[in-house]
């Protein structure tokens, strides 16, 4: 029996050995790929289109009947679970592998089964690339809250880190016509309301729930006010900057699939590709990641071996907020070319749904935000190759899994201890 | 494989007592706040005036004209401000000149009756993003019955109130819940919560079987209410005040009675307190985070009637108005008590119903986002205001003074 239990950080913190939630969940979710998409499912071929038409190398496109592709998947996905109940039984967690394979191929299911009949078929480049545009913000977003609540402050305010990058970024790329530059005081603007958010959380200890939303609703205020009274009366010279251009890269993009999805995109992409991994590198293999989670975790016994709680809080929260700021980079000189009212649109709430998502873990954060990602893209495709289909419940999805991992139902979740705690030395 | 047995939840002391000083909340430091957040918005305002730029670029040949200038755009910001929110002396008779008034009550009813409902959770210690997705769930509520309906008059607007208020509860007990009896923090809930209420309400909207307009396709949009299900005209058919401003006046004796005088809200106030100690004596401090979300909630879905059967067309989710975020402001500025609430409300509805005039006058009105938002901010973080102004910090003399004046209040 769980008996409850609240503690004072940010997330749940409920203690679950290996449960069979996890396992009921897919087994679950397998009966209806199974039976609604397969045995009862659509009659009619459904196309999947592997390349675009300007490749180098094209695959060919691959038709098959989509009741017995659906069926064979819902058939895998049961042997999956089974799997997962398998380490359930040997006291293990389910691995995150066995989670990646089966949510890869769940989710061709679910697109075979939407694609049935229509004449595009499945376009895999276009679902694919746009899912890793669309992710850019939220990953770079979810890594600003890593750096952050792995510190122990929760950042509320990525929402207006996302915000301000993506509102400098235009500006001052179209005034300086230089995107590069754009970019730069992007970072820069965001770790200054960054640093605003750490010094009220850290010094002052301000609640830091209450100083991100109200850095959040100021930045809608400047942005809104800017755009109105100043940006938008003159577009051609202060909101036109562009995007960077696409850079592929030589032989990698001829890839198929891949090639065109990874690497043939702009700089933006490739630095998020550089800054996950180095994230993670220096959070769990350098002495500096160490103390800074330490910081999070056990600040007191941080504070007593040496270690600077308030500074290093102060800097990796600062940090953070040059990460946000790339990611609101990418929203406009990364993918839109040019900045347009609240263009965050709640980006920043769901990076931080992201981070639970992700454990607090960088690659993990990644794959929860390229599922937001796909789901955004998914919306707006199936809409066209399925008309009809309640798109909202399409919108609903990553939003009803961050509250189902976040009450505990999906393993572990476990934040930083000391997360939301500000903490008083003496 | 014992559990581990966690600390029972303990707002931090440090933090508590943060929240305390928001609360305490002095007149002179709102004020202050107040001023320097105008002071700031008029900065704004000067800053981006085309006369501005224009007489300062020209300084050398006319530098009266140049600082002439800065006062006119301040005097046509906040005077338009004025006349559109307060009393439009321009206006022929005193009808049309009240009329700016009657308008800012109209928008500060539902800012105060979610600002309630956030401001209950305050005081309980929990923090509640989620009156967005409530209004939403109580929009579809509401919206349901007064299309879909057909009950006779002020009954029909009755349960229409009654069906709003209940959607919104039962989304709020589901955060409730979820924080009680699986420990997931409400911030992040309430955020998910308000993205799936936002969804299901605009589902609920394209579905014909449900609320989509008779006839209608593609875009999600219902019929408009019945008329007997509308909140009537309070002043008459001049003025588009109507009766959600006397359902957001009992909204705010019921929250004051409920908070100040009830043990129900002893029992939240406790609990906001210290919830080792409530715990300890005797409180149920899981079923209190319920109800307290639940009563919350059930503010927010005051708001959403108000939204819902005051609307002359069909509904979209844009009627929501970004009410839900605001009521954040709100519950903080009136620093959660009863009567600040209500102020806030005011203040912020001011700024809704000052913002046309001020478009008319020729100044952006988004500057009033700045300035709310900088008030907002300066008092939620007194350690600014103090810097500021050079204030003392309260030290535990002041804090004692505070705390037995608090007493003698009770």
């Amino acid at each position: 029996m769980s008996k409850l239990e609240v503690t004072p950080g940010m997330f749940s913190q409920a203690e679950i050995k290996p449960s069979l939630k996890a396992t009921i969940v897919m087994a679950v979710i397998s009966l209806v790929v199974l039976l609604t998409f397969g045995i009862f499912g659509k009659p009619g071929d459904v196309r999947f289109v592997w390349s675009e038409k300007n490749e180098v190398i094209q695959l060919p496109a691959w038709t098959v009947n989509s009741m017995l592709f659906c069926t064979v998947i819902g058939v895998l996905l049961i042997l999956l679970s089974v799997l997962s109940a398998v380490f359930n039984r040997m006291g293990k967690l389910t691995p995150i592998w066995l989670t990646c394979v089966y949510g890869f191929f769940a989710i061709m299911a679910l697109l075979g089964w939407l694609a049935t009949g229509a004449l595009q078929g499945v376009q895999m480049i276009f679902i694919l690339s746009n899912t890793l545009v669309l992710a850019i913000p939220l990953i770079l977003g979810g890594m600003a809250g890593i750096m952050s609540e792995r510190v122990g402050v929760v950042n509320i305010a990525i929402e207006g880190q996302l915000l301000t990058g993506a509102f400098v970024s235009s500006v001052v790329g179209t005034i300086t016509g230089n995107l590069y530059v754009g970019m730069i005081s992007a970072m820069v603007a965001a770790a200054l309301l960054s640093m605003v958010l750490a010094s009220l959380a850290i010094k002052y200890l301000v609640d830091q729930i209450i100083i991100g939303v109200l850095l959040n609703v100021l930045v809608i205020g400047i942005t809104n006010f800017l755009y109105s009274a100043w940006v938008d009366k003159d577009r051609a010279n202060l909101n036109f900057p562009g995007t960077f251009e696409k850079i592929p890269i030589p032989l990698l993009s001829d890839i198929p699939i891949i090639g065109q999805t990874l690497f043939d995109n702009r700089i933006t992409v490739y630095l998020m590709f550089l800054l996950v991994p180095i994230l993670w590198f220096v959070l769990f293999r350098t002495k500096l990641g160490l103390r800074a989670r330490a910081v999070g975790e056990h600040p007191l016994a941080a504070d007593t071996v040496g270690i600077n709680v308030a500074r290093t809080r102060f800097w990796w929260v600062t940090l953070g907020g040059m990460v946000a700021g790339l990611g609101g980079a990418a929203l406009t000189i990364g993918n839109v070319g040019s900045f347009g009212r609240e263009m965050s649109g709640g980006q920043g709430f769901i990076a931080l749904a992201v981070v639970i998502l992700g454990r607090w873990q960088p690659i993990y954060v990644s794959l929860g935000a390229l599922l937001f990602g796909f789901t955004i893209i998914l919306r707006v495709w199936a809409n066209q190759v399925s008309p009809g289909i309640p798109v909202d419940f399409i919108t609903m999805v990553p939003y009803l899994v961050t509250l189902i991992a976040v009450a505990g139902f999906a393993g572990k979740v476990r934040a930083p201890a000391a997360s939301g705690q500000p903490y008083v030395k003496g | 494989m014992s559990k581990k047995v966690k600390e029972l939840p303990v707002a931090d002391s440090k933090a508590n007592s943060v929240l305390r000083e928001i609360m305490a909340g002095d007149p002179v430091r709102i004020g202050l706040s107040i001023l320097l957040g105008f002071i700031i918005g008029g900065i704004f305002m000067i800053v981006f005036s085309e006369d501005v730029v224009d007489s300062w670029s020209n300084f050398g040949a006319d530098p009266n004209y140049a600082f002439s200038a800065v006062w006119w755009s301040i005097q046509d910001g906040y005077g338009a401000l004025f006349y559109g929110s307060i009393y439009n002396f321009n206006a022929d008779n005193f009808i049309a000149g009240i009329r700016p008034l009657t308008e800012t009550l109209r928008f500060a009813a539902p800012l105060i009756m979610a600002g309630l409902g956030v401001a209950l959770t305050f005081r309980v210690g929990l923090f509640n993003i989620g009156a967005t997705g409530q209004i939403m769930v109580g929009l579809a509520g509401a919206t349901f019955v007064s299309t879909r309906m057909e009950l006779p008059q002020i009954l029909h607007m009755l349960v229409a109130v009654l069906a709003a208020v209940l959607a919104a509860a039962v989304w709020g007990i589901i955060v409730g819940i979820l924080k009680s009896r699986f420990g997931a923090h409400e911030v992040i809930v309430t955020i998910m919560m308000n993205y799936v209420a936002t969804a299901l309400f605009t589902f609920f909207l394209r579905e014909p079987n449900l609320l989509l307009e008779a006839g209608g396709g593609g875009t999600p949009k219902s019929d408009r209410p019945a008329d007997t299900a509308m909140l009537g005209a309070l002043l008459g058919p001049s003025f588009n005040l109507h009766y959600g401003l006397i359902i957001a006046a009992l909204s705010v004796f019921a929250y004051w009675w409920l908070m100040e005088r009830s043990t129900f809200g002893f029992r939240f106030r406790m609990v906001g307190h210290n919830p080792t100690a409530a715990r300890a004596a005797g409180i149920k401090v899981e079923n209190t985070f319920i109800w307290a979300l639940a009563i919350s909630a059930a503010f927010s879905g005051l708001a959403a009637a108000n939204q819902g059967l005051s609307i002359t067309g069909g509904l979209t989710t844009s009627i929501e108005a970004g009410i839900g975020f605001d009521a954040i402001t709100v519950a903080l500025l009136g620093g959660s008590r009863a009567g600040g609430v209500v102020m806030a409300g005011l203040l912020f509805g001011a700024f809704k119903a000052g913002a046309s005039s001020m478009q008319v006058a020729g100044v952006s009105p988004e500057v009033l986002g700045v300035v709310k938002a900088l008030i907002v901010l300066f008092i939620a973080a007194p350690p600014i205001i103090r810097a500021i102004y050079r204030l003392p910090k309260p030290g535990p003399k002041m804090i004692e003074a505070m705390q037995k004046a608090e007493k003698v209040s009770k």
